[in-house]
């Protein structure tokens, strides 16, 4: 694992290790009450190196949202390991955990429904200044956020509804800001946007990046936006991690199936491209979170399946393809392999 | 180009407010041919979507219509109810973003499919469930039998946006409109379920509209497309025309936008698209055109030809659009 993130001999700003996140669910059967375990996470393993990106991505289920809530504790793990620059946060106490949410901090995916419609713009900003009894005029250090994320200083006084949805994005960046964290959780933070607002909001991650050396964990299921934004990307399915390495790596040459369906499903824009490809069409639907299935979980919708792989999990280990890949049979060729057979 | 199943002239959608009448939609031809998938794409607030809810009658009271809108010769604007329910379903049918608000919870699948049928078909309950189980294996989905006697709820985001589309195709109708119905799926589902829409397009000679935002899923399955901006189209042109020579300064700033392979900084439009209470007069995206001159205050601008395409700048003939170099990442 080490390998793919390029370690060096520094503490990673984030380290987790065997994450585990169930969910116990009630459900009904007839009148009886009955109770599931949802298995959000499953054994996931990841650093995120300083002023390093990593990707994220997944289809809905994959549990992309989960780990970046865990590595808050927003979510509470229910195993495994989560440290923050070598400092184990999981187990930790209200008041310690409280200290170090200092240091990281969370974009949500909707501005809209992030920022508080009766707060004003400078308050919400000036939130987590005041939780943390941050002391000095905190006014002066919002009109400093404000210029950071391209908003004017006296943009304070008016409240969320008078600003467009690209604007609130960076009402949200400028209070997960607040505190200079070190590490920015941003959980979909342009997928709201449009097509166009988009890149002003990732230029302006970028840039901040830079200026402040911060570590990102960027999930996403945008992947042309990850391509552009991760140093690192991690392909989640049902809860596990299918292949993690280098962005280009993973785009160029990736080797788990399920990664390869998911880059030949995104739809390019360019006409051309697109008729003449050949494609992976996956069938069916990611299996429910519940009831996992037996050992590969992309087993039941992966073109080249195998006997093994309902009966034994594929670690994820590197298998001589220089980042670490969980399938028992990793191929670059899938997309040839499937239209030869068809 | 054969005659158009679906054909809009000037069509213009606008809503009475308490701040004053938001004008949406401001004049948007369109002309669909049999067996034509034609992409109309725009950003939210374009007016795409409003254009088709406005003429199939399915706005709020607050709006008011005006323009022309023909399928198969049929006047839908300004129609008396009767002859909408007679064209609705029938002639034209819907695609919606959202199949989970779009069915009734507490009814089998299949009987919400045979109840589409049996409102513009005499035929008995019997056939009509007989069909509807035909329908949904048609749009593929697997065991339609069992499926049929199964509940919303019981059908995953993907399998019910087939149901969406069994009941679009139930009774036949010759235009379908598709209002961004791969949005609110996963990448893996999208694929299919565009391939069902496209499959059906071919084998039974439908002409649809695709409602889009997204340029990769016009590029995959549009034959011609309509730009829209703050309520006007301001490009119209064949699917390879306008990803390769896009003709209108907003169609390239918006191709643009899209992250390339090994790109350092990403390339958005400036600005925000106008407050549709005071659309500015001449040319509503001059605010954020690179190319902007005065000429584009002077007249609202109408489409006109360049080359094999229609475009809506005045200074189509002076301005040189440039894409940038690069694989779309």
């Amino acid at each position: 694992m080490s390998s793919s993130n390029g370690g060096s001999g520094t503490v990673p700003v984030l380290e987790v290790t065997n994450l585990v996140k169930h969910f116990s669910v009630s459900g009904a059967k007839g009148l009886r009450k009955t109770r599931a375990t949802v298995h959000a996470v499953s054994d996931v393993s990841f650093k995120v190196e300083a002023s390093q990106t990593v990707g994220l991505v997944g289809e809905s289920g994959s549990g992309k949202t989960t780990v970046g809530r865990s590595v808050l504790r927003l979510a509470e793990p229910t195993s495994g390991s989560v440290k923050f620059k070598g400092q184990e946060i999981v187990g930790m106490g209200r008041r310690e955990l409280r200290g170090m949410r200092r240091e990281m901090q969370i974009v949500f995916q909707d501005p809209q429904a992030s920022l508080d419609p009766r707060l004003t713009v400078g308050s919400a900003i000036a939130e987590p200044l005041r939780i943390q009894r941050v002391p000095g005029k905190h006014s002066d250090r919002v009109a400093e956020l404000l210029e950071l994320v391209g908003l004017a200083p006296d943009h304070a006084r008016r409240f969320p509804h008078e600003f467009s949805g690209g604007q609130r994005q960076r009402i949200g960046i400028a209070r997960a800001l607040a505190l200079n964290p070190s590490l920015v959780v941003l959980d979909e933070p342009v997928s709201a946007l449009d097509v166009s607002i988009q890149g002003a909001v990732v230029n302006l991650l970028d840039d901040l990046q830079d200026r402040l050396g911060l570590s990102y964990l960027f999930i996403a299921h945008d992947l042309s936006v990850v391509r552009h934004i991760s140093d690192v990307m991690a392909v989640m399915y049902l809860g596990k991690l299918m292949e993690i390495g280098p962005s280009e790596t993973i785009y160029t040459r990736p080797s788990h199936p399920y990664t390869q369906a998911l880059l030949s499903a995104v739809p390019e824009p360019d006409p051309m491209t697109e008729r003449t490809r050949q494609r992976i069409l996956l069938q069916g639907d990611v299996p429910s979170p519940i009831n996992p299935p037996s050992g590969c979980r992309f087993r039941t919708r992966c073109p080249i399946a195998k006997d093994l792989c309902a009966m034994e999990e594929p670690a994820l280990i590197d298998r001589g393809d220089g980042h670490p890949v969980a399938c028992h049979f990793p191929t670059k060729n899938l997309v040839e392999m499937v239209s030869a057979a068809r | 180009m054969t005659a158009s199943l679906l054909s809009l002239r000037d069509v213009t959608v606008s809503f009475e407010t308490p701040n004053g009448v938001v004008q949406a939609v401001r004049g948007v031809d369109l002309d669909v041919a049999p067996g034509e998938m034609v992409g109309v794409v725009g950003e939210s607030g374009s007016g795409k979507s409003v254009t088709f809810l406005g003429i199939l009658g399915l706005l709020p009271n607050s709006a008011r219509i005006s323009g022309s809108a023909t399928v198969e010769g049929t006047e839908l604007i300004g129609a008396t109810n009767k002859v909408m329910r007679s064209v609705r379903g029938k002639k034209i049918a819907m695609i919606f973003q959202d199949p989970l608000s779009s069915l009734n919870p507490v009814y089998r699948i299949g009987d919400q499919v045979a109840e589409m049928i049996l409102a513009h078909q005499e035929m008995s309950g019997a056939a009509a469930s007989d069909r509807a189980v035909e329908l949904l294996d048609i749009v593929g989905i697997p065991q339609p039998k069992v499926r049929a006697r199964q509940y919303p709820h019981e059908f995953s985001g993907g399998m019910r946006q087939r149901v969406m589309i069994a009941m679009a195709i139930a009774n036949d109708p010759d235009v379908l409109i598709a209002d961004e119905p791969t949005t609110a799926l996963d990448v893996t589902v999208q694929a299919q379920i565009l391939e069902v829409i496209q499959r059906i397009q071919q084998q039974m000679n439908k002409a649809v509209v695709m409602i889009t935002h997204d340029l990769g899923v016009i590029a995959r399955v549009a034959d011609r497309v309509q730009v829209m901006y703050a309520g006007r189209v301001v490009e119209r042109a064949s699917v390879n025309d306008l990803f390769a020579t896009p003709t209108h300064p907003y169609t390239a700033g918006l191709l643009n936008s899209l992250p390339r392979v090994g790109q350092q900084r990403l390339l958005p439009i400036p600005g925000r698209p106008p407050n549709m209470l005071q659309p500015p007069a001449g040319c509503a995206f001059r605010a954020r055109c690179p190319q902007v001159a005065p000429i584009c205050a002077a007249k609202l601008p109408e489409l006109v030809a360049h080359g094999t395409a229609m475009t809506a700048c005045v200074r189509h003939n002076e301005i040189d659009l440039s894409i940038v170099e690069g694989v779309p990442a």
